[in-house]
């Protein structure tokens, strides 16, 4: 398939046809301080000018030198909000039969979907299913200080499942978007955007920042086989290390683009109907494990190693890949600054052996 | 998988004891495809929620015989529910007793834990011996159908006795220690409260049983059915897939981990 190169105006038009395939394009808009993803109508809801400052328990929004639309990392939303809603009615009950929810769900193009993110979309899907939505993927050239997608092989560079993946550069030559087709359905669609042939100087430069891009990751996950290490490591005193600072807020799993977790609610009505619901949930919730009788993971220690025990190791067990992808959200997302990797690392440091 | 849950009513309600009942239930109109021993429904009280209850027999007509003890909101209500009322059933979900090749069966139960087992006290096996233990007298289930039970040796026993109990008083530990049983042709069907089927197991181990033939039915909650909740999770398993009936080879290390 032969890349384009788009402007703005390119970008614009690309949403243009999205919109008027019948899809809701969902893409990054500065809200309340941060990036987060909501409808887009044009290219100028994108967070032009915007990037972001993040660190353990920190983000921060601020202005870029230059206009980059998608010159920021993982914000505190996901695409996961969208595939999997946060609440979502399953099944009805008047008491003497069932009817099964109508699914909401329109046809979904998002746009500006990172490598982590994308990669993040594919084992969220594992999980639940669901329609595929349509990806526009934005190769990151500019990855932030929690990131460490490089070391879980889920970036820089786009993996596999985009319809489309742009990679943005400004220079002297402006603002621009390399854009190649993943898909016939994708290079069907680029095919309706304004957009001139690119060079094979345009291409050569798109991979030189992704490249790049891999050697400004803020952090990395030790290079041992984790599963193996959180198998071992059931009783390590360090899990209570961790629970003096986790405050089983539950922040990690609800920023986590692949936590999944969902517990079912009942609702009854008045009427003599009731609905039964489920919302996200997480395993740092007390109630999360409960059995008659009680809780079995009570302790924040128990609760901690779960979820990491979980999105690092026991996720190969249940679906044959890690559940991380690098993006870093849990990070800066933790009231307490605790940091996944630094956490991997101290394991490693005390119980983990020989590195690979 | 469906969230949906298929109408079935309650047909009979038996009264097994204090606090536990045995409801047999009939599809309304769809029915759903037939359970294994060991296997679970999700059963929802229309308003109130839905549990994980195994089944409990297998009449073998449609009908699904739930044994169900009263200890939370939905236990609760589906142990007060009439016949006539009508309830959803999803299912058939997890891992069935393996069966297959089995020589002498032991059977090892303890409390509601008996309930799961129940519908393999009719396997052809050779030899089947069963010991149930529970909390006091008036806890023990089915104990009229054991008594009549042919082609099974039963050994009940209670942790604390009252006047008129006759019989032994102890854990079931205690009998399993004793009775007699060849290691060889042995396997064990273990379901009761994890202590009971830790302590239970070391036993079988230390006389000679392996590993490998020996079962245990686990519990974590359930919500789902299919592996969509996380809620069913202990460490790499997710119990309604690869569970409730596990091998003690992965249960035990598991069993072992504090708060998993």
């Amino acid at each position: 398939m032969t890349n384009r190169v788009l402007d703005l105006g390119g970008l614009d038009a690309l949403i243009g046809v999205l919109r008027e395939d019948g899809r809701v394009v969902v893409g990054p808009v500065l809200r309340d301080n941060a990036i987060t993803l909501a409808e887009l109508e044009s290219a100028a809801d994108l967070p032009g000018g915007w990037g972001v400052e993040t660190g353990p328990g920190h983000y921060r929004v601020r202005r870029r030198a230059d206009t980059a639309v998608f010159g920021h990392s993982a914000g505190p939303q996901s695409w996961k909000r969208f595939l999997h809603p946060p609440r979502r009615t399953l099944v009805t009950s008047d008491g003497n039969g069932f009817r099964a929810a109508p699914d909401p769900a329109p046809d979904y193009a998002f746009l500006g979907v990172r490598p982590c993110d994308l990669a993040a979309i594919a084992k969220l899907r594992q999980v639940i299913g669901g329609r595929k939505p349509f990806v526009v993927a934005a190769q990151c050239t500019e990855p932030g200080e929690v990131c460490f997608c490089a070391s879980m092989g889920c970036g820089p560079a786009a993996g596999p499942g985009y319809d489309i993946a742009l990679t943005e550069r400004i220079d002297e030559q402006g603002q621009r978007f390399l854009a190649t087709g993943g898909t016939d359905e994708g290079a069907a669609v680029l095919d309706r955007v304004p957009a001139r042939r690119a060079t094979p100087e345009d291409t050569a430069l798109a991979e030189q920042d992704v490249q790049a891009a891999a050697r400004t990751m803020g952090r990395a996950m030790p290079e041992l086989d984790l599963r193996d290490l959180l198998a071992a490591n059931r009783d390590s005193a360090h899990w209570e290390a961790v629970a003096e600072r986790c405050l089983t807020c539950g922040n990690c799993t609800m920023v986590c683009p692949t936590c999944f977790c969902v517990s079912v609610e009942d609702h009854t009505d008045l009427d003599g109907t009731a609905e039964r619901a489920q919302r996200w949930a997480s395993c740092f919730e007390i109630d999360f494990s409960y059995l008659h009788g009680g809780a079995v993971r009570t302790s924040p220690a128990a609760r901690y190693r779960q979820w990491m025990t979980h999105k690092l190791g026991t996720w190969h067990d249940q679906f044959g890949t890690s559940g991380c992808v690098g993006c870093g959200r849990c990070i800066a997302w933790c009231p307490a600054g605790i940091d996944i990797t630094e956490e991997a690392a101290a394991l490693t440091r005390e119980h983990g052996g020989e590195q690979r | 998988m469906t969230w949906t849950p298929t109408p079935y009513r309650v047909a009979t309600r038996t009264v097994e004891t204090h606090d536990t009942v045995t409801l047999a239930l009939r599809p309304v109109a769809e029915s759903l495809p037939a359970f294994l021993p060991g296997q679970f429904a999700m059963i929802y009280a229309h308003g109130v929620g839905e549990i994980p209850i195994s089944i409990s027999a297998i009449p073998g007509d449609g009908t699904l015989v739930h044994t169900i003890r009263a200890v939370g909101a939905v236990s609760k209500a589906l142990h007060d529910a009439e016949p006539g009322t009508v309830l959803g059933v999803r299912g058939p979900f997890g891992t069935a007793w393996r069966l297959d090749g089995v020589e002498d069966l032991l059977v090892v139960a303890g409390g509601i834990g008996l309930a799961p087992l129940r519908p393999v006290l009719g396997h052809p096996s050779k030899h089947t011996l069963l010991i149930a233990g529970a909390r006091t007298p008036q806890d023990l289930l089915y104990q009229a159908e054991l008594t009549q039970l042919s082609d099974v040796d039963t050994v009940l026993t209670v942790d604390h006795g009252d006047d008129d109990w006759q019989g032994r008083v102890g854990f079931v530990t205690e009998p399993l220690a004793s009775v007699p049983l060849d290691p060889e042709r042995t396997t064990a069907l273990l379901c009761g409260p994890e202590p009971m089927m830790r302590f239970c197991a070391r036993t079988l181990l230390g006389r000679g049983v392996p590993a490998e033939r020996i079962q245990v039915s686990l519990e974590r909650n359930m919500q789902c059915g299919a592996g969509l909740c996380g809620h069913c999770q202990l460490g790499p398993l997710l119990l309604c897939r690869e569970g409730p009936v596990t091998g003690y080879p992965v249960a035990e290390p598991l069993l072992l981990a504090k708060e998993l």
